[in-house]
């Protein structure tokens, strides 16, 4: 099994990738993936073992490359927000939320208040719900079936929520260039209030039966270590550094949104394994919560949209009575807003780390270049040393705490 | 502009000749093709910036002077700093040194713009299309590279369409 012709790659191209060992047969390839349930999406990787010993981890992504970047050319500013939803869809509103800072800044439009909490209150339920197809993953792949159950219970009551604002369970739109697409409706606030007021039980309960679960400890403790000095090197953002002790968090490092008026910690661990990345995402829940409740309480009442006509469209009650109104509807559905020609760059905290977008504008109404700087795309660059010298059971566990989207990963 | 950004911009104006613009409160330092490995190196090791944050193109074309503007986004944690470094690149098959050796993330991102822009990297270990499958011909975030799309089928030329849709390679 192990010569090497009966991988599907060219030879010559994987020679360098893999030790010697495995060209004299003393090793064997092994596909895994792109169709395994525990890569977490359309993941291929081909490793050499020893026995179960994974010697050498080669990553092979873009089974999902929807070339997302290229169609954004495309189309004018605020149609392209449609297609980032699709990049990352565990953190659709987040990449709502990057895209639509990243046209406000470079186009330098303002976002009322009310927006701005409302954007935060669903950022963080969207990283909630995030986390909840995580660790209900991350279990499943460990062998614990039952706590896929609960999480995504909790994570369908965040996805009602995010239907009854925005129409749509998974790819909402909701946030638009100026704010939001419409205000959030009644009974909202009380939906999300008795949700966030029930949430940290069921933390609890999660943490009840894994965090001191001795299959769990065994399979997670001082497995795939990340020192903070290679995380740093390899670009490592979100809760996989924060799990090696390093302190940064763009809501705090760099607040946008507003949320440098929400009182909140940034969870740390030290050692830099499995566990810790656990333990930290785990954290980071209560914290969500609370930075939720913070802006539910302040959240303040007045408009929901910019009234900056050249950017956001009037809205339709206005357009019987307003030839101004007309105008400004037709020439933006039409034509849409231009940009001026220059660029920005705009990173946030999305749950798996550093989601940035590079806009460039060329002062027509399309963007001239997108680009999407995903967190799932860096992260996973450190798998290959993360696994070096581990069980295949336990590759399977570190690329559970990377915690890694395909759809991030290819765009 | 932050104090310390000035300082650091003004050190690289002098080292490397490059020349230093802001938008909305972002600098930028645009460095000569023949300085970037020297520049990551300078901005690693004496200015504070741990991470590569993020390494991209953009494509001019048809302008030829220059084509392509390699991106490359810095951070410091320490500084809390952000930089953008912009290299331009002439032609349509420019070359590109490697930054691997410096910044070890460059590695997948530098793979990224062989297989988008095709941008000849130079020195890096690894060079493979990423993205795209491996016998894929052309570079395509390429301004001269057409969006595909898919044609319209009705019942007249169902069958015409449906003969030259592509399809997967046995």
């Amino acid at each position: 099994m192990s010569s090497l012709e009966q991988i599907e790659i060219t030879t010559e191209e994987l020679r360098h990738l893999v030790s010697p060992r495995a060209i004299e047969g003393d090793t064997i390839l092994l596909n895994m993936g792109p169709q395994h349930p525990s890569t977490h999406g359309v993941l291929r990787l081909l490793l050499e073992l020893d026995g179960e010993i994974v010697v050498s981890c080669i990553p092979d992504i873009g089974y999902l490359h929807t070339g997302i970047e290229k169609s954004i050319e495309s189309k004018s500013y605020e149609k392209s927000e449609v297609m980032t939803d699709r990049l990352d869809y565990l953190n659709t509103m987040g990449n709502n939320l990057a895209y639509c800072l990243a046209v406000e800044k470079l186009v330098d439009l303002d976002v009322p208040e009310r927006a701005q909490a409302v954007r935060v209150i669903f950022a963080e339920l969207q990283r909630i719900a995030s986390h909840m197809v995580w660790l209900g993953t991350h279990m499943l792949d460990l062998g614990a079936m039952s706590v896929f159950f609960y999480t995504f219970t909790q994570r369908e009551r965040i996805l009602d929520l995010m239907e009854m604002a925005g129409g749509q369970r998974m790819m909402t739109t909701y946030f638009r260039p100026g704010g939001l697409w419409r205000d959030v409706p009644d009974g909202w606030v009380e939906g999300v209030r008795e949700l966030i007021d029930d949430l940290p039980r069921h933390f609890k309960e999660f943490e009840a039966l894994i965090s001191k679960n001795p299959i769990f400890l065994d399979r997670t403790k001082d497995i795939g270590i990340l020192s903070a000095e290679d995380g740093l090197a390899w670009g490592v953002t979100g809760s996989s550094l924060r799990g090696s002790g390093v302190d940064y968090d763009i809501r705090k490092a760099e607040p946008y949104s507003g949320y440098e008026r929400y009182e909140f910690d940034v969870p740390l661990a030290t050692e830099g394994d499995v566990y810790a990345r656990y333990w930290v995402r785990m954290k980071e829940l209560y914290e969500s919560v609370r930075i939720v409740r913070q802006a539910l309480d302040k959240l303040p009442s007045g408009p929901f949209r910019s009234n900056n006509r050249k950017f956001v469209p009037p809205p339709r009650a206005e357009l019987g009575e307003s030839m101004e109104a007309v105008i400004h509807h037709f020439k933006l559905w039409t034509e849409g807003f231009p940009a001026p020609k220059n660029s920005v760059y705009l990173p946030v905290e999305s749950p798996r780390g550093e989601l940035g977008v590079l806009l460039e504008g060329d002062g027509g109404p399309k963007p001239y270049r997108c680009y999407w700087r995903t967190p799932s795309f860096v992260n996973l660059q450190v798998l290959p040393m993360l696994s070096k010298g581990h069980y295949v059971a336990d590759l399977v566990a570190i690329i559970g705490s990377i915690d890694i989207v395909l759809g991030d990963t290819d765009r | 502009m932050d104090a310390q950004l000035e300082a650091i911009l003004t050190d690289l104006e002098q080292k490397f000749g490059a020349s230093q613009s802001e938008f909305r409160g972002q600098a930028k330092l645009l460095v000569a093709p023949q300085h970037i490995l020297a520049a990551a190196k300078a901005l690693r090791d004496q200015h504070g910036f741990e991470m590569l944050a993020a390494l991209s193109a953009v494509d001019y074309w048809p302008e030829r002077k220059p084509r392509f503007h390699a991106v490359y986004e810095f951070k410091s944690l320490a500084k809390n700093l952000r930089l953008e470094v912009r290299v331009p690149l002439d032609g349509d098959d420019p070359e590109l040194e490697s930054i691997t050796s410096v910044y070890p993330n460059a590695d997948w991102h530098e793979r990224e713009l062989w297989d988008m822009f095709g941008l000849r990297i130079q020195n890096h270990p690894d060079l493979r299309r990423i993205l795209m499958p491996a016998d894929w011909t052309g570079h395509p975030l390429r301004k001269d590279y057409p969006l595909g799309y898919e044609e319209v089928q009705f019942s007249f030329n169902f069958e015409e369409i449906e003969a030259r849709k592509p399809r997967p390679k046995e």
